[in-house]
């Protein structure tokens, strides 16, 4: 009997040791900083060719070396002089700043009413809303160019606009659809109470409380909208309205023989550098909104 | 003055009734307490005196005027909501001076008023603070602030204790006490589930029951003042309610009947009863109850053996097995030396007793019977010859 408990006992007790003796496995930390570099490896490479490039010019373009032998700044020098490419990064700006803007102040009222207001046909008109994401954009691409020219916007700024915001507004009024049900109800009531009208409470009470979750829907529509190109190369014409997704597509050389890929390289560099930018700026803030408990009081 | 009057005011949800045919009068400067069991529909009361709900029939009227369809900010009221809703992304000063702002108010008024506020609730050390780097008690006083600023008639305040720890919420019912009286003119209505916040704080408790469905009960069980709930229960909805411990019930059935007397026989142990024996019939079964700070121990006719203690400090409770009765008896007694099952000699003084019929309403009991205090009763046992 007591010979029994005792080689229970020890079965336990190798068990107990040798639990904590996996995780301690020799090669684990190998493994992970293994699979971690060549995931990174993976995601960076093109970006990194694309950075080696931009600094070659003629026959070295064609060597697919990652450090270029003879680094030359020609080509970034070359996009901002042979077009006016200084022009397509403000009109990009303007044009995925101003979604920026339109979307978040729409889908906040959006979401405060499909989040907190009952009324009929609620869950329908959010499924509509979804729904008009699930459509490629060529579907409406001609639909859209009708409206466009109806608005006598074509080959304007605004006609981006107009077109991005049915890119971005199903995704942030979804997003911030989610993040306003989870705001207190108590809230809104103590905002009844203090006599507030349904917009100081959607600017003034919601808006700051919501603030992490429309900095991140408001990047990724930033990035929608910067990056857009169908709506971008059809609504526009003229050299001076187009952004640079179109302006990069078309740059051409005096020939037209040959893809300068050395300046092509170069403007993708340099559109991506904003977006990186805006990442490290609002990720921080992404962060710190959320560890704040801005929410919970 | 802010006179509260309700007039047969109902509110349901969908299918089902939560309050049913109220009326209610509050007088002006006068502390009302709205307590009941969870589910009893108090805090939809409350809410709808704030107007964040709309009652299904009824009137409403604060101040003489209907307000029925006024929106919450038009009814001159101010709640301290439970979980005390106080903006979070704004200090202290912010979240006083946010609704009187929106007011249009002069900036000067709105200084002194939070001034007025921040003296009253000592918050001078937190105006620049945010609600997250305070706690409990602290936000509950920015709360009771931010009613006070706007100088309401009403002050509306859903269970404003229940998120604080034991002994603050002792403290913050003094403050609340204090600062009715200080405020002097202004109402206060109530809601608590706590019966102690009740007792301590109310002029007068309207105690709700839970309609559990029924359409035609009513929501209001008792309204009066807190010992007249205590001391004169209408019905053993009441009775079982008030009162910490809860009251005793010991079915019986009526033995006999004299002036102001009754005697009711217990499963063999006959109890009298000083009240009103109107409408009673010898035979009739009936429920006699006894608060447990009124059961006599040590002395009397009667015999029961402990069956459990439970010891408090300044006293026990006491638990006795009655003879044909499915829960045990509980007594309160200042002794702490009474061991379990020991026999011990107890007593119903027959002023102290209460009396249910069938349907749960209470007999009346004289005006006498709220002067007896415990342990003081003489002895009254009706002694079968």
């Amino acid at each position: 009997m007591s010979a029994v408990n005792a080689a229970e006992g020890s079965a336990r007790t190798s068990q107990r040791r040798a639990a904590p003796g996996r995780r301690r496995f020799p090669c684990g930390p190998i493994v992970y900083w293994a699979a971690s570099l060549l995931f990174i490896f993976v995601s960076i490479f093109p970006l990194l060719y694309a950075l080696s490039t931009s600094f070659k010019q003629g026959s070295a373009l064609f060597s697919p070396t990652l450090w270029p032998e003879a680094p030359t700044f020609a080509n970034y020098s070359g996009v901002f002089t042979e077009q006016p490419f200084a022009q397509n990064l403000l009109n990009s700006l303007l044009v995925a700043g101003s979604v920026v803007t339109l979307s978040l102040v729409l889908s906040l009222m959006a979401a405060w009413a499909f989040g907190r207001v009952e009324f009929r046909g609620r869950g329908l008109l959010l499924m509509l809303i979804l729904s008009a994401s699930m459509l490629p954009q060529v579907a409406v691409l001609s639909g859209m160019f009708e409206l466009v020219r109806a608005l006598a916007m074509y080959d304007t700024l605004g006609a981006l606009v107009v077109a991005d915001l049915v890119l971005t507004l199903p995704f942030t009024v979804w997003v911030l659809v989610t993040f306003m049900r989870q705001l207190p109800k108590e809230l809104e009531e103590a905002a009844a109470m203090d006599g507030v009208g349904v917009l100081t409470l959607v600017f003034r009470v919601f808006m700051p409380l919501l603030w992490p979750a429309m900095v991140a829907t408001g990047l990724l529509a930033f990035i929608a909208a910067w990056n857009e190109f169908l709506f971008a190369l059809t609504f526009t014409l003229s050299t001076e309205a187009r952004t640079v997704p179109v302006a990069i597509a078309l740059i051409s050389t005096a020939s037209g023989f040959e893809l300068p890929w050395g300046k092509i390289m170069a403007a993708s560099v340099i559109v991506t550098l904003p977006l990186v930018a805006l990442v490290v700026v609002f990720q921080r803030r992404i962060v710190a909104g959320l560890s704040a408990g801005a929410v919970k009081g | 003055m802010s006179r509260i009057e309700l007039r047969g005011v109902s509110k349901d949800f969908g299918n089902t009734p939560v309050l049913n045919d109220i009326d209610l009068s509050i007088s002006p400067g006068e502390f009302c307490v709205f307590v009941g069991p969870s589910g009893c529909g108090k805090s939809t009361l409350l809410r709808l005196l704030a107007g964040l709900e709309d009652p299904s029939a009824g009137e409403i009227e604060i101040d003489g005027v209907l307000v029925n369809h006024l929106p919450p900010a038009r009814r001159n009221v101010a709640m301290v909501f439970q979980s005390y809703a106080l903006y979070p992304h704004m200090s202290v000063h912010q979240n006083m001076a946010f609704g009187l702002q929106h007011r249009k108010l002069p900036s000067d008024e709105i200084e002194r008023r939070i001034a007025d506020a921040v003296r009253i609730l000592q918050l001078d050390s937190l105006l620049q603070r945010r609600p997250r780097e305070l706690s409990g008690g602290q936000r509950q006083r920015v709360a009771i602030a931010r009613a006070i600023v706007r100088q309401p008639k009403v002050f509306l305040f859903d269970e404003p204790l229940s998120n604080l720890d034991a002994a603050l919420r002792v403290h913050t019912r003094l403050e609340i006490a204090r600062l009715h009286r200080a405020l002097g003119s202004a109402s206060m209505v109530y809601v608590t589930h706590d019966q102690v916040e009740a007792m301590t704080l109310a002029d007068r408790i309207v105690l709700l029951q839970p309609l559990a469905g029924r359409r035609g009960a009513p929501s209001v069980a008792q309204a009066g003042p807190p010992l007249d709930l205590y001391h004169h229960p209408a019905n053993r909805f009441v009775a079982g309610f008030i009162g910490s411990p809860a009251m005793n019930f010991v079915d019986a059935r009526v033995k006999s009947l004299g002036d102001e007397q009754v005697v009711a026989d217990a499963s063999g142990m006959l109890c009298a009863a000083r009240l009103s024996s109107q409408g009673l019939t010898p035979g009739e079964p009936v429920t006699l109850g006894i608060r447990p700070e009124h059961v006599v121990l040590g002395q009397g006719p009667q015999r029961a053996r402990v069956s459990h203690v439970e010891r408090l400090g300044e006293l026990s409770h006491v638990y006795l097995d009655l003879p044909g009765a499915s829960t045990p008896l509980l007594a309160k007694s200042p002794r702490d030396d009474i061991a379990i099952g020991e026999l011990l000699a107890f007593d119903f003084p027959a002023q102290v007793m209460h009396l249910f019929r069938s349907d749960g309403v209470a007999q009346a009991r004289g005006a006498a019977c709220t002067a007896t205090r415990s342990g003081r009763v003489k002895s009254q046992w009706y002694e079968p010859s």
